[in-house]
């Protein structure tokens, strides 16, 4: 009996090594240990052996059986393994093959400009207003200290919309300043943007319909190292962390001191090239402190409060950041242009 | 405005100062420079040569071979074609290797196989023209040894002509026989003429004559005769040219560079002048800010004018200025026993340096003092001042007046004319007239030294189209104080350049008296607004250096400076001579309470983004239109949406009215986009449209549109729909119905749906009517959407709250419904609601259809119904009832009956 044990052993544990499918492996077991099966049967000839015989060779039994069926459970695990990395074998894909990608719009990367200004400004603490296009010649000219016969005034420079010229398409973001200060008072703190509309014939650099950015700040004991301080950091965000400025003494109406600031030029670093027209520097905005007469005509007393204001275009901004070489590609919304984006 | 800096450095010394940190100081200090520019960059390796001999080439019979001293050791070969040149003439040489202006290259080389090392520069091969040296000019004689027939058959002149031999009349063959440049007047040659049996002694300006040719001689008016003489044309004398080598009368010598004899040594800034600074567009001005910026002395210098001519002024001139308003200040001297000629090299050297031509020394003289002083002047022929009276007054309307560019101008009574008692002989401020211009010939002359009203100048030039040097300067409003020294340096430069004599005295009228403007000096105050702290004497300098002047804590304005009134203007004196760039940078605090996005501003933010992900991409499009786009959208003639507001003074049609409605617009974009044959294109643009105020104000409303237009790729109707559903529903947007819309002209009429919302209408969508797409030359279908923004933001729906999940199945019941074609399934659905008795979660249309198995006029609508109880599992019966009451009710109402 002893000798039959190891007999099936030593048959079993070379079949079931040998198996190479699941069925056969399950034959084997039925083979082996199922009821009828040859462990069974040798099992079924205990009865016949002595007393004295009888643990030594159940335990005998036992072992075996519990080899076979740890044997079988290693085989079993062996081909599942072997079944499972053929099936992966069998879905492999070409992992080159281009994705399918949702459809997606683009944003206009005027307005992804604006956003990020926006977004600069919103979290420095400014709120962003909205006013009017089609304006008075009050707001755009008369309370911003422009003189009465100012040549922005012209009809060659301006589209009005009224005979005695006392209401036009604002030819500036500032009237928002104006608005600002007359709806909200002191202290102010916001920008405005939007379009804005001169009178200039559609070319590579310009069109009548254009946008601005404008910003204001009054408050009590707002100082001109505000307005640096302010427009610096948020030039540095623009055009990253290391940008050089300058600012140069300039003239608006509805700023004293006022003045345009420049940004070394990125592409030559201020050695001059064709981008900066060989100075070495890009102008990219004009500020200022609010003139007195500005504030004044919003009935602010200037000797209380001062502020500072700034503005810039944002088609300049756009281009340069794009390297975009022509200001009509901006209104021509060509689907292949905004694709880009 | 154009500085010379050698004009400068009279007024004041910067020091050795390129002209990069030149620009780069003046910019910083407020004075912008444009560009800068170095008159002689482009002239290198160019030398003054004196000619030492000339020989005929042995190979041409034009090109002579020169050997010129240029101030080395041995002499220079070059050979020209040139004739007006002699031995001992200075002239310019282009050495081997040089560069002239415009970037032209000289190398030695080899004419008709004479080695020939460089050139002889003409007057244009060195930039220059005759107006910059008049003494240049050429002046030829016809050589008949140069002479080519016409008609080589009947030569006018015969080929074997001899000395002596008649031309014509008293015209005859003479034979060179010497040629000698006189010494007392550069230009002039004495020669010796061999005619016949006869010998000539003659003085000519014609500069071609070389020994052994033959020239055609006058013997009754004892002159040798030019082409014009003989009535010949040019190509008979192909050489006897009126151009040549420049010939210099300068002070100069061999081996000289040539650039600081003819003026190119100087250097050229040009600056943008702000228009609140019109004294900077003088030499003066700028002066005044290079001495504060370099901390370096001003030297102003005050005319000093002998006078002396015969004559009292009061009695030969007479001013009135009946219009007192438009002429602050008129002061004019006069000069007598004019002589008109070239001005000196020096002055003709700066105005061309400040991109003025020079003509003659009296214009001459008056522009170097425009541009010395800023103060435009004039100068009129005394003797077309009839009655020797001036008359400052407007014009009349209709009144003509020839201007100095010989044009005719009809003026209007808002213009100033400068007039003597019969006509105008100016347009003040803006240009002389021809009837009264400077000429060769003019004895006596009157300087016009005025102040006119900025506003009317500028308005005259406007109106005109004509804006002048002098017009630019008045419209900004010029220094009232400056007139007299203007005129006086005018009548020293007269006596200086001995171009006449000046009558003493002035006329000096002097309608308005300005009031100095003062201001309180507060240096605290300075430092305080601009956030730096500059001591107060440095303050305190500053503003003296520009002129300003201060006793105790008042600041006098100076006259020139009519920008400064106020103590901001002050602040801006003391920020920019301390430096804009030193000022540090601090960042204000405090917060608002107004700040962030407001919900509208939200509102649109998420309206972006939906459209986006829904796949459409972001487009701007002009706020005007042409009036044309209505009729393109086929609006009906009485639309009240053709009333649209006007630009008076647009840029063409096209650009004419602003838009009530952002279709046409989008259309155009799309149109554009398919001309291009881009496939699939789905666009938004969130613009305004611009409707009139009824409150008279003439302002307007301007409401936002969202639209969409779309075409190609999956587009259909109800591609476009779940795209507007999905923006209403990203908005929380809940309750809204689409109804047919047929009567939107510019829509298909099946295919159009209004977008409501309780009583408001959100906006409409739909395939555009193909009579629309054809009028945009577009034969494929054509989509849009009209979203009201005020309308959405209205109805916006608050943040969801949270539905429990369900506990318990839900049974589904799918039924198939027959009903008439024409049965909305909008009303299906709410049948379906209605008649639920409660257990209805959810309804989901799956199918559609019409053809075999279903009666003509019928369809046959499919429906998902989803059927749940919160709070127990549901029995099949009890779902069956619902069920059974829904279809009791689509039979009721709309006749469906399951199929």
């Amino acid at each position: 009996m002893k000798a039959q044990l190891e007999a099936i052993r030593k048959g079993a544990l070379e079949a079931i090594a040998a198996t190479q499918a699941m069925a056969d492996l399950e034959a084997l077991r039925v083979k082996y240990l199922g009821k009828k099966g040859e462990l069974t049967a040798v099992l079924k000839q205990m009865g016949a052996l002595s007393a004295e015989e009888r643990p030594a060779m159940g335990q005998m039994a036992n072992d075996v059986r519990a080899r076979l069926e740890e044997a079988i459970e290693a085989q079993s695990a062996a081909l599942s393994q072997k079944a499972m990395e053929a099936k992966l074998k069998l879905e492999t894909l070409d992992v080159t093959i281009p994705g399918k990608k949702p459809l997606q719009g683009h944003k206009h990367p005027m307005y992804s400009v604006l956003d990020e200004m926006k977004e600069i400004f919103l979290n420095m603490g400014f709120e962003i207003m909205d006013g009017p296009e089609i304006e008075q010649a009050d707001y755009n000219f008369t309370k911003l200290n422009a003189p009465e016969n100012h040549p922005s005034r012209d009809w060659t420079d301006t589209f009005y919309l009224k005979e005695d010229s006392s209401v036009l398409l604002r030819s500036q973001t500032s009237p928002m300043q104006i608005r600002a200060m007359e709806t909200y008072g002191v202290p102010i703190r916001m920008i405005s943007a939007g379009r804005v509309y001169r009178k200039d014939e559609v070319d590579a650099t310009h069109s009548p319909m254009f946008h601005q950015i404008e910003g204001l700040v009054v408050d009590k004991g707002i100082t001109m190292a505000d307005l640096k301080g302010t427009l610096n950091a948020v030039i540095r965000e623009i055009y990253g962390p290391g940008t050089v400025t300058r600012f140069r003494p300039h003239h608006f109406p509805f700023t004293e001191p006022s003045c345009e600031v420049d940004i070394q030029c990125y592409k030559c670093g201020g050695r001059g090239c064709p981008t900066c027209k060989g100075e070495g520097w890009i102008e990219i905005l004009g500020a200022g402190m609010v003139h007195p007469k500005v504030l004044r005509n919003c009935g602010i007393d200037p000797e209380e409060y001062s502020g500072f204001a700034f503005g810039m275009g944002l088609e300049r901004l756009a281009l340069g950041q794009y390297k975009i070489s022509d200001m009509r590609l901006i209104f021509e919304n060509d689907m292949r242009f905004l694709e880009q984006f | 405005m154009k500085l010379s800096r050698k004009w400068l450095q009279e007024f004041v010394d910067v020091g050795p100062v390129n002209d990069r940190d030149f620009a780069e100081a003046m910019t910083i200090s407020g004075s912008k420079v444009e560009i800068t520019e170095d008159l002689g960059a482009e002239i290198s390796n160019i030398v003054v040569g004196r000619i030492l001999s000339m020989e005929r080439h042995p190979d041409s019979d034009h090109m002579w071979v020169c050997q010129l001293d240029v101030g080395q050791a041995e002499p220079v070969q070059i050979v020209t074609g040139a004739w007006n040149i002699h031995e001992g003439d200075l002239v310019p040489v282009a050495l081997h290797k040089s560069t002239l202006p415009g970037g032209k290259k000289i190398e030695k080389g080899k004419l008709r196989g004479v080695p020939s090392n460089g050139m002889l520069c003409s007057l244009s091969e060195l930039g220059l023209d005759e107006r910059d040296f008049p003494y240049a000019a050429v002046t030829a004689a016809a050589l008949l040894n140069d002479y080519k027939p016409i008609d080589p058959v009947k030569p006018s002149i015969p080929a074997d002509i001899k000395a002596g031999d008649k031309v014509f009349g008293p015209v005859i063959a003479a034979f060179v026989q010497e040629v000698t440049p006189r010494t007392d007047i550069p230009g002039t040659y004495t020669i010796y003429l061999l005619g016949g049996e006869n010998c000539f002694e003659v003085i000519t300006n014609c500069s071609n004559i070389h020994l052994e040719d033959m020239v055609a001689f006058n013997t009754k008016t004892e002159t040798i005769c030019t082409l014009a003489d003989l009535r010949a044309e040019q190509r008979e004398f192909p050489h006897c040219i009126p151009d040549g080598i420049f010939v210099l009368h300068e002070d100069c010598k061999p081996g000289d560079d040539i650039r600081p004899v003819i003026g190119a040594d100087d250097h050229v800034v040009e600056f943008e002048i702000t228009p609140n600074r019109p004294d900077c567009l003088s030499v003066i001005g700028l002066a005044r800010e290079a001495a504060v910026t370099f901390h370096k002395p001003l030297k102003l210098h005050a005319p000093v004018v002998k006078g002396g001519a015969p004559g009292a002024l009061t009695e030969l001139l007479d001013v009135e200025t009946p219009d007192p308003d438009l002429c602050p200040r008129y002061t004019a001297r006069m000069v007598r026993n004019v002589k008109i000629a070239p001005s000196p090299k020096w002055m003709r050297e700066r105005l061309r340096a400040s991109g003025v031509r020079p003509i003659n020394n009296i214009v001459d003289i008056t522009n170097y003092v425009m541009l010395e002083y800023g103060q435009p002047m004039h100068a009129f022929d005394y003797r077309y001042v009839k009655g020797g009276k001036i008359v400052v007054r407007r014009a009349k309307d209709g009144e003509e007046l020839t201007t100095l560019d010989n044009n005719v101008r009809r003026l209007t009574s808002d213009m100033l004319v400068i007039a003597d008692d019969t006509r105008a002989v100016g347009l003040a401020g803006v240009m002389g007239g021809l009837n009264s211009e400077i000429v060769a010939d003019t004895a006596d002359v009157v300087f016009e030294s005025a102040n006119f009203d900025g506003a009317c100048i500028r308005k005259t030039a406007l109106a005109l189209g004509m804006r002048t040097e002098a017009s630019a300067k008045f419209e900004k409003g010029l220094d009232i104080l400056n007139t007299l020294p203007a005129v006086n340096r005018a009548c020293e430069l007269v006596e200086l350049l001995g171009a006449g004599e000046v009558v003493d005295g002035v006329i000096d009228i002097l309608n308005y008296v300005p009031q100095p403007v003062t201001v309180k000096f507060e240096p605290a105050k300075m430092n305080r607004f601009l956030g730096v702290d500059v001591p107060e004497d440095e303050q305190h300098r500053t503003l003296l250096d520009l002129g300003f002047g201060l006793e105790g804590d008042t600041i006098a304005v100076p006259s020139w400076r009519s920008d400064v009134e106020h103590w901001s203007d002050i602040a801006e004196e003391v920020a920019r001579f301390y430096g804009y760039n030193k000022i540090p940078d601090t960042l204000s605090s405090g917060l608002n309470e107004r700040r962030g996005w407001t919900r509208a501003q939200q509102a649109e933010n998420t309206m972006g983004a939906l459209c986006r992900a829904a796949g459409y991409s972001e487009i701007i499009t002009y706020s005007f239109i042409s009036p044309a786009c209505y009729d393109k959208i086929d609006l009906p003639a009485d639309s009240p949406l053709r009333d649209s507001m006007k630009i008076l003074n647009p840029l063409g049609e096209d650009t004419s009215i602003m838009r009530t409605t952002t279709l046409p617009s989008m259309l155009e974009i799309l149109a554009r986009n398919y001309n291009y044959r881009n496939k699939s294109v789905r666009l938004y643009e969130l613009g305004r449209t611009y409707f009139a105020k009824n409150d008279g104000s003439g302002m307007a409303d301007e409401p936002k549109v969202l639209s969409l237009g779309a075409y190609g790729g999956d587009m259909d109707f109800f591609t476009l729909k779940g795209a507007v559903e999905t923006i209403l529903d990203g908005l929380r947007i809940t309750g809204v119905q689409y109804e047919a819309e047929t009567e939107n002209p510019s829509y298909h009429p099946g295919r159009c749906a209004r977008i409501c919302r309780g009583g408001a209408v959100l906006g409409v969508l739909g395939q555009i009517h193909p009579h629309v797409a054809d009028n945009y030359g577009v034969d494929c279908e054509l989509y849009a959407a009209e979203l009201r923004l005020d309308a959405m933001c209205q109805c916006a729906g608050c943040k969801p709250l949270y539905c429990p999940l369900p506990k318990f199945p839900a049974v589904t019941r799918d039924i198939s419904l027959l009903c008439g074609c024409d049965v909305p399934v909008a009303a299906l659905e709410d049948c379906i609601r209605r008649g639920a008795r409660g257990l209805l979660k959810n309804e989901s249309l799956f199918d559609i259809y019409t053809g075999p198995g279903v009666p003509d006029g019928k369809k046959s609508v499919a429906f998902s119904l989803e059927l749940r109880a919160d709070d127990r599992s549901l029995t099949a019966e009890e779902a069956d009832e619902d069920v059974k009451s829904i279809l009791e009710l689509l039979r009721t109402e709309l006749g469906a009956v399951l199929r």
